[in-house]
C-alpha cells in the first residue's frame, strides 16, 4: 500500500500553472477595460473574443468536420458517400444499436416521468418534502458510472445453489426460481440497463413535477373537493392538465438524455451481449476499432434525431415559465 | 363517504411513495454495506446476511485506494487527478460566459442579436459531434495553431479545453438570461456617473449575479466530476491524468467479479459530488430546469 506524494506535485503544479494562465489573460482583459477610451464595439469584442475563439476552434470547426468525416472512409481519408450511413442501416450490430436506442427513448422518458410524478404527487404536501427529493435525486448525483455499479450488484449472479450475492437473484430464488444472468440474456438485459437510467433520472422528473403541483392554485383543487370531486378525479382533472407545460419539459429533457446515454452501458455491459446504443456504438467505432467514418455517421445521427426534440424543448420551456 | 375515498387515496398515494423511496435507496445501501464487508464474504454471501454477523472493516478502502498491485485501484492517484481535472473545468467556463454573456446583455452592438442565437444553439451540438476532430486538432495543429501533443500532466490541458468548450453554450445561455432581466436603471444609473464596463462588470453586475453563478457553477462542477465519455477520449486513461470514473469503469469491466474494489471505489467517487449537493441543494435544483437541453 502506498500514496507517492512526490508523483502527485507535477500534477498540482501544473494545476496551478494552468489556473495563473488563465487568471493573467483574464486580468489583462479586465486592465484593458478599466485602462483607456474604449469605445463599446471595443469593449464586447475584448469580452467575446475568448469564448467566440473557443467555440469556434473547439465546437463549431469540430462539428462540421464531423460532418465531412461521415462521407469518408476509416481513416477519414477517401470519400465514400453515403456508404457509413448505409452501413448504419443494414449492419447487424449497428441495427441492434438502433434498435435499443429506440427501446430506451421510448421506455426511459416514460418510465421516469410516472414514476416522478407518483413520488411527486405523493410528498408534494408532506413535511418531509424536501428530504424525500433528495432521496431521489441522489442517484442522479453519483454518476452514471457509480449508478452502473450499483445496479450491476444488484444483478450480481451466482449458479443455482450457491449463496446469491445480488439481491435481485435472492429475491428470485427465495420465490423459488432459477438465478438469472440479468446482463448477458438478450434481449432483456436492455431493460435492466434502462431500470439504471430510470433509477438516475426520476429525481429530475419528480422535483421539477413537484415544483409544478406545488404551484397548481390551491383555491381550484378546493372548490372541485367541496363539489365532491373524489381525489382521483381532481389529480386527473385538474393537477394534471395544470402541470402539462411541465410534463413536456421532463418528457423531452429525458428523451434527450437518453439519446446522449453513453455511460451506463459502458459501465454496465461494455457494449456487450446486444445491449449497444447509438452513442455507445459511436464511442466504439470511433475511438476502439479506428472506423472514424462510421463514428462520425453515428454522431451525425446522433445530432440529427436530437435536434428537433431540442427546438421543440427550448419552445415548451418558454410555455412553462 | 368522501372522507373515506380520501383518506384510501392519500393512504394509496403514501405506501406508493414509501416503496418508490425504498426501491431507490436499498440499492444504494447494499453497495454501502457491502463496501465495508471483507472481500472473502463480499464475493460469497448476500450483503443482507451481514445483519446476522456483522464483520466490519476499512480495508477495501484501503485496498482500492492505495493498493499498488496492478490489479487494485490506485484510486487516490485519480481522486487527485479528478479536482486536477475539475476545478479549472469548472473556473474556466464560469468567468468566460460571464464576460461574454456580460458583453450580450449589456452592450448595444450590431449584430449582437445574431450571436445570441448562434451561441445558444450550439447548445445542440452533441459532444459526439466534436470528439474525433477535437483530437485530430491536438495531434496535428490547424492553419496558425501548431499540434499540441503533451504527455505526463500537460495532457490535463486537453481535458480542460473541451469541458471549457463544451460548457460555453449553455453557461453563457444560463447567464445571459439572467443578466439581462437585471433591473436597467441600475446599470444606467452607474453608466452616466461614468463607470467605465470594467467598473459596471465587477462592481455591479458580478455582485447580483451571485445565484446564476453558484447555480452554474455546481452543475458544472457534478457534471465534469462525473464525466466519462470525454474524460475517455481524451484524458489518455493511465494513473498519470485519467480521473476516477474512468478507472472504476475499467475495473468493472476488467474486473467486474472484484466487488470489495469496485464497492468501496463507487463511494470514494461519490463523496465528494454528493457533499456539494447537499451543500448548495436549492442552487442544484434551480439550475436543472435551464440546463435540461445541454449537450
Amino acid at each position: 500500500m502506498s500514496f507517492d506524494v512526490v508523483a502527485q506535485q507535477p500534477k498540482l503544479l501544473y494545476l496551478l500553472q494552468g489556473i495563473a494562465a488563465f487568471t493573467a489573460v483574464v486580468g489583462l482583459i479586465l486592465v484593458a477595460l478599466h485602462r483607456g477610451p474604449i469605445r463599446r464595439r471595443g469593449a464586447a469584442a475584448l469580452l467575446l473574443a475568448p469564448a467566440l475563439l473557443l467555440l469556434a476552434v473547439g465546437l463549431l470547426r469540430p462539428g462540421l468536420r464531423t460532418l465531412m468525416l461521415s462521407f469518408t472512409d476509416g481513416e477519414g481519408d477517401s470519400w465514400v458517400g453515403l456508404d457509413n450511413y448505409v452501413w448504419i442501416l443494414t449492419d447487424p450490430q449497428a441495427l441492434t444499436a438502433l434498435r435499443n436506442t429506440l427501446t430506451w427513448v421510448v421506455l426511459v422518458p416514460v418510465l421516469t416521468t410516472v414514476v416522478g410524478l407518483l413520488y411527486a404527487a405523493a410528498v408534494v404536501r408532506s413535511r418531509f418534502r424536501a428530504l424525500a427529493l433528495s432521496l431521489l435525486l441522489l442517484p442522479m448525483v453519483i454518476s452514471f458510472v457509480g449508478a452502473g455499479l450499483v445496479w450491476k450488484f444488484v444483478y450480481a449472479y451466482r449458479p443455482a445453489g450457491a449463496d446469491q450475492i445480488g439481491l435481485l437473484n435472492q429475491l428470485v430464488v427465495a420465490l423459488g426460481g432459477q438465478p438469472q444472468q440479468w446482463l448477458v440474456d438478450s434481449p432483456w438485459n436492455v431493460l435492466f440497463l434502462i431500470v439504471t437510467m430510470v433509477w438516475t433520472q426520476a429525481g429530475f422528473a419528480a422535483v421539477l413535477l413537484a415544483g409544478a403541483i406545488a404551484g397548481v392554485p390551491r383555491e381550484m383543487t378546493e372548490a372541485a373537493r367541496l363539489d365532491g370531486a373524489s381525489p382521483r378525479q381532481i389529480f386527473w382533472r385538474i393537477t394534471l392538465p395544470s402541470i402539462r407545460p411541465t410534463l413536456l419539459v421532463v418528457v423531452l429533457a429525458e428523451l434527450i438524455a437518453t439519446f446522449k446515454a453513453f455511460d451506463v452501458v459502458k459501465t454496465m455491459t461494455g457494449g456487450q451481449f446486444d445491449t449497444g446504443v447509438l452513442a455507445y456504438e459511436m464511442y466504439d467505432q470511433a475511438f476502439r476499432y479506428g472506423q472514424t467514418g462510421r463514428g462520425a455517421a453515428l454522431a451525425v445521427l446522433l445530432f440529427v434525431l436530437v435536434t428537433p426534440v431540442v427546438v421543440y424543448q427550448v419552445r415548451a420551456q418558454r410555455g412553462a415559465r | 363517504m368522501n372522507g373515506v375515498r380520501e383518506r384510501l387515496a392519500s393512504r394509496t398515494f403514501s405506501v406508493i411513495a414509501v416503496v418508490i423511496a425504498v426501491l431507490w435507496t436499498t440499492p444504494t445501501f447494499g453497495l454501502l454495506l457491502s463496501s465495508f464487508r471483507p472481500e472473502g464474504e463480499i464475493k460469497t454471501t448476500g450483503w443482507w446476511t451481514t445483519f446476522g454477523s456483522p464483520h466490519l472493516t476499512l480495508d477495501n478502502y484501503g485496498e482500492v485506494l492505495f493498493g499498488t498491485g496492478n490489479a487494485s485501484g490506485r484510486l487516490a492517484d485519480h481522486l487527485v487527478n479528478s479536482v486536477v481535472i475539475t476545478l479549472p473545468s469548472v473556473l474556466f467556463p464560469l468567468v468566460l460566459a460571464f464576460f461574454a454573456a456580460y458583453a450580450l446583455a449589456w452592450i448595444d452592438f450590431k449584430g449582437r442579436d445574431a450571436l445570441v442565437v448562434g451561441i445558444f444553439a450550439l447548445q445542440i451540438v452533441p459532444l459526439q459531434m466534436a470528439l474525433v476532430p477535437l483530437l485530430k486538432l491536438f495531434s496535428q495543429g490547424w492553419l496558425f495553431l501548431p499540434a499540441w501533443d503533451p504527455t505526463g500532466p500537460a495532457r490535463f490541458g486537453h481535458v480542460w479545453f473541451a469541458h471549457t468548450v463544451f460548457a460555453l453554450p449553455f453557461a453563457v445561455f444560463l447567464l445571459h438570461n439572467f443578466l439581462a432581466a437585471l433591473p436597467r436603471e441600475l446599470i444606467e444609473a452607474a453608466r452616466v456617473d461614468g463607470a467605465s464596463h470594467g467598473t459596471l462588470l465587477l462592481r455591479i453586475v458580478l455582485p447580483l449575479a451571485r445565484p446564476a453563478l453558484v447555480s452554474f457553477a455546481i452543475l458544472q462542477f457534478i457534471w465534469v466530476w462525473n464525466d466519462l465519455l470525454v474524460a475517455l477520449t481524451l484524458s489518455g486513461g493511465t494513473a498519470d491524468t485519467a480521473p476516477m470514473t474512468v478507472k472504476l469503469a475499467a475495473l468493472a469491466g476488467t474486473r467486474g467479479n472484484e466487488w470489495q474494489r469496485l464497492t468501496a471505489g463507487a463511494f470514494v467517487s461519490a463523496l465528494v459530488p454528493v457533499l456539494v449537493f447537499f451543500a448548495l441543494q436549492r442552487h442544484f435544483a434551480r439550475g436543472l430546469l435551464a440546463g435540461s437541453v445541454k449537450g
